[in-house]
Parts: C-alpha cells; structure tokens; sequence
C-alpha cells in the first residue's frame, strides 16, 4: 500500500507539496478552506463570475494553471475544498491525526472528518502583519492583502481614492492591483528610507539572476506605477488615520532610519480607503499544535526545518511563508520537495538535488527583501496611550504598559490576562506578533501563536460524530 | 466615492455579467451579484461597518481573509460568520451584531 500524505493548504506551497507527494508515488488528500485552489496567491475569482480571462489579473497563471490542473486531475489526488482543519491529535507515535471540518465558512452543521495520515504536510501560508497606529482601526482601513483578494477574488474596489503605505515588495503588486481595477491610488508610501532599500536590493547582485522571474515581476508593477504618475515614496509612513466613525483622512511623515518620526514633515491626505501592511505573520497554529519547534528571527517566529523541509515534529514536513517568508517561488520549491520526502521519495535523488538548490537560491532572494524593507524599531514611537492594539479587545497602548510595569503582572500570560490583549475572536493573530514585541525585555515572554482550537468550531459539530477517511482511489470525494 | 465593483462589461478578467440576487440585512434588502461574498455585497452597496467594538465603535472590513474576525455577522441565525469568506446567497438573512453580546 502507498503512503497518504495530507497537504494542508492548497496556495504555491501546498499545490507544489502535493505535486512533489504523487511524483514520489503516495496518496494525496489536499486541503484547503477556499473553494479554489491558488491560495492569496492566485486567488480566484468564484464560478458564479464564469471569468473567461482570470490569467489576466496574475503572474505566472499558466504555471499554476498547469499545476492546478495536473494535481486536481491526477488519480491518487482527493481534493477537499471548503474544509478547514480545526484540530492536529498527536499520537504516540507517526504523523498527527487529522480533524477536518467540510463546509460553508463558519456554517452550523459541518461535516466532520478525520484523517490518520503516514506524512502531514503543513502549508498555511500567511497573512499581512499590520503594526498599530492611532485611528487604525476606523472602517476604511484595510491591510493591503484585503485590498488585493477582494480585487482579484471579487473584483472589488474597496474604496476611491486610495493611499497605500507601510513596508515591503507586496506594497507593489497591491497598487498594482487596485489600478488595474480602476481606483485612483494617491501615492505608495514605503516606511524604510531609500538607501535602505537599495543597499537591499542591490547587494549580492548574483543572486537576482536566478530569480529573473520575480525582479521581473517587481519591475513591472513599478513601470505601472511610473505610467499612472502614481508616486512611490520612500521614508515615509501613515502615523495616524483620522475620520468620524470612518477613515476621512491618513497623516504621513517623514521617518528616519529607525522609523521614528521626523516632527514637522506631518501632512494631511483626505483619502477614502487606506491600505496598510508592514510585511506578513505566518499561521503558525497548526504548526504548533502539531508540536512542531519554531525559531525565532528578528523577522518573527517560523517554523524549523531542516534541509528536506521536515519539521522538529515525527511526520510533519512544513512548506511556505511559515518556514520564512519568500514568496511563491521559493514556497512551491519547498512545497516540492517536503511533498516528495514526505510522500517516501529518495532524498538523494537528482530531483531532490535540485529542488534544494532551487530553494535555497528562492530564499537568498527572500532574505535579500527582508534586508531591503525591515521593520524600524522605533515605530511604537507613533502610538499614543489610547492607541488601541488589540483590536478585538479594543487594549490600548496605555493600559499594555502599565501592565507591563505592574510587579503584579510578573509574565506575558498575566499582562494578557490583565488587560485582555489578544484574547478576543481573533486569538491574537493580528495583536500576537505586536504584543510579544512591545512586551519583551518587559517580562518573561508567551507563545503568541498557541490556540487550542485552530478554527473555531461550533458546539453542534463537536458533538456529532465524526467520519474516517481512509484513501480509496475508486472513492473519490474531489469536488470539481 | 466609496467602494465599488468593477464594472462587468469591460472587466479585463472577462467576467459574464453579473446574476443578481438579493439578501436582507437587518431585514433590509441589499442587492448583490452571485459570486460576491457576503463582505463584497455590504461594500459595494455602500456599507462599511456593521459590527461593532466592545465600546460600540463601528467595524467593517479589515483583513478581508479570515485572520481579523472583525467582519463577523449572523447568517440565517447561525453567529459569528465571517463576512468575507462566507459568499451570499439569494435570499440569506444577515443580521449585525457586536462584540458587546458575543457570548465568548
């Protein structure tokens, strides 16, 4: 009997993971919550659009559409769309047990499932990391990731005229976007100082010649930019968004270097939607359930993995933005190359020789964009003592602090506690990263990224009795 | 100008025209086209915020891929959706709500 390998997310990573797993000769269940695959990626727009030219709103669509199409097609593939995986069971010994919940997002009444897979492999990808500023949470501010997915997976605009800012390359294919769908976008402000991002981008300049695919991409969105007179400033960030009940109005500055503000080089912009990302946070929860080791890096937590993407944990392999962050070159390689160890295929095959050093130039490239736009250490500078941090909880700047310098409080789980920060609907997914940096060196630190439930489910369905799944080719449950 | 769709004809992804279908929101009816979640249907008519904060400040959209929850609103009386991964349906019944009378 072959291996099962199950593939969590279905985005460059996740696609290229199951690719690499049915190459090697297993059994393939691939998972993902959309009704697509693609991931944030190749976002897709939905059938009822019947969209004869998706290709035209992305990079490389011929690639995936040729991967998409050979993975979904193959035999030993089962594809689960709208299926959510809400909990990782670890057994005594071999990969973790699988509980999956297929449905409707967050409907009543899902299905339940279960798989007990020989290898798992992990590729949930990411989603923007978005610093606080006061007035961030008005309506009309979105991360910039929300203004791309509904662009291209609704063909919505979110708003008219639009300011784009924060840090990092994905502020460019955004704009990119939002032009393409016939917004005004006012400026593109980038935080890091251009001598920064130059001294990034232009470093080992071997490096650029592998990865002639994505400079090319980047080059591109910036002749777009160039014909629309859209402007792309550097040094410069929205430190506060203002409006009554809704965003009227971004405030910019000029920073320096450590992202402190420049006093005196405030301006107002009347905008109507505002579009923030100051890089991404990987979805470590199913990582961390799975009882995979992360290793921390001045960009965040990741997950570990060695040469072969296996992760600390027996069974678990990770692909994509939670093993660092690269984009979806560097995530399908990996994604090829955790599939075909996972799925039992020769470690010193010449393939797999191959994918390594594909990844490995991939992440040089990665590393070289985290060097080019690198999150200033002076940025809480920005915030005052009402500043909200915690979204869902409403936390305040103000009320963290003094938390933090209670003798009382004593750890990063009793500041929680205290003040609420990162408990709320969200578990911390967006407040967590922000949290556990204005809290270090303050006192001892938490895991951000633990959620005993990785989706939420509703009490109905943990109630009802689950179904196993076992691979059976002549059983197909693809819905396409 | 608030937020809008970009128009069917002419939409360089070659999408068909729009299938219209209607929900109600807060026993409003809202227009929509099939296809658009239920996030896209409340932006493009205009709406921004329909859930609020602890305080009773308003929100909308945020994230717009499930990680934020602050879109969360009730759907043919199941709560807690999120609005924007969840597509309409002609017909649903969404109802607002806040984080005040969240049960967690």
């Amino acid at each position: 009997m072959s291996r099962h390998v199950v593939v969590v997310g279905a985005g460059p990573a996740g696609l290229g993971a199951a690719a690499g797993a049915l190459r090697a000769g297993a059994d393939v269940t691939l998972i993902d919550a959309s009704e697509h695959p693609g991931g944030q990626y190749h976002r897709m727009p939905p059938d009822a659009f019947a969209a004869a030219n998706p290709g035209r709103l992305h990079h490389g669509w011929r690639g995936f559409e040729r991967l998409r199409d050979h993975v979904l097609g193959h035999p030993r593939c089962d594809w689960w769309p709208e299926s959510t995986v809400w909990s990782l069971e670890r057994p005594d010994e071999g990969a973790p047990i699988v509980h999956v919940l297929r449905g409707e997002a967050d409907a009543a009444g899902r299905e339940r499932r279960v798989l007990r897979p020989d290898a798992l492999v992990l590729a949930p990808g990411a989603h923007d990391r978005v610093l606080p500023f006061p007035g961030w949470e008005l309506p009309g501010v979105y991360t910039a990731g929300a203004a791309q997915a509904l662009a291209k997976g609704e063909r919505l605009v979110v708003g008219d005229p639009v300011l784009i800012a924060g840090s990092g390359p994905f502020l460019l294919p955004v704009a990119a976007s939002l032009i393409e769908a016939g917004a005004t976008v006012l400026e593109v402000l980038e935080a890091n100082p251009a001598a920064t991002v130059a001294r990034g981008w232009s470093r080992r300049p071997w490096e650029l010649a592998s990865q002639a695919g994505k400079a090319g991409e980047l080059a591109e969105y910036a002749g777009l930019l160039a014909r629309h007179r859209v402007p792309y400033r550097t040094g410069r960030a929205v430190i506060e968004a203002r409006g009554d009940g809704r965003v009227e109005e971004a405030v910019t500055a000029r920073l320096r270097p450590d992202w402190s503000v420049v006093p005196g080089t405030e301006r107002t912009v009347p905008v109507d939607a505002l579009c923030v990302t100051h890089g991404f946070s990987p979805q470590l929860e199913l990582p961390v359930a799975a009882g995979c080791a992360l290793t921390r890096t001045s960009g965040g937590a990741f997950t570990e993995v060695d040469a072969d993407q296996r992760t600390t944990a027996p069974g678990v392999y990770a692909a994509g933005e939670i093993t660092g962050i690269g984009g979806a070159p560097a995530a399908r390689t990996e994604g090829l190359l955790a599939g075909w160890i996972a799925g039992g295929g020769d470690p010193g095959a010449r393939e797999a020789r191959a994918l390594r050093r594909r990844r490995d130039q991939a992440r040089a490239f990665a590393a070289r964009l985290a060097a080019a736009h690198p999150i200033g250490a002076a940025w809480p500078g920005w915030l005052r003592d009402e500043t909200i941090v915690c979204r869902c909880e409403e936390t305040t700047y103000g009320s963290l602090c003094r938390a933090a310098g209670e003798e009382a409080s004593g750890s990063a789980r009793a500041v929680k506690l205290g003040t609420r920060a990162g408990l709320g609907p969200c578990q911390a997914r967006v407040c967590g990263p922000t949290v556990a940096e204005l809290l270090s060196g303050k006192v001892p630190g938490a895991n951000p990224h633990h959620r005993p439930i990785a989706q939420p489910i509703r009490l109905g369905e943990l109630a009802s009795p689950p179904t196993e799944n076992t691979p059976n080719p002549d059983q197909k449950e693809s819905a396409r | 100008m608030s937020a809008r769709l970009v128009p069917a004809a002419g939409d360089a992804a070659g999408r068909r025209p729009d299938v219209p279908l209607r929900i109600t929101v807060d026993g409003e009816p809202v227009d929509g086209a099939a296809g658009q979640t239920i996030a896209g249907v409340l932006l493009a008519s205009g709406r921004r915020t329909w859930r609020s904060g602890p305080s009773g400040a308003p929100r909308g959209v945020f994230c717009g891929i499930g990680a934020c929850f602050d879109c969360l609103v009730t759907v043919n009386g199941v709560r807690d959706v999120r609005a924007c991964r969840r597509r309409a349906h002609d017909g649903d019944a969404v109802a607002t709500q806040s984080r005040g009378e969240d049960a967690r």
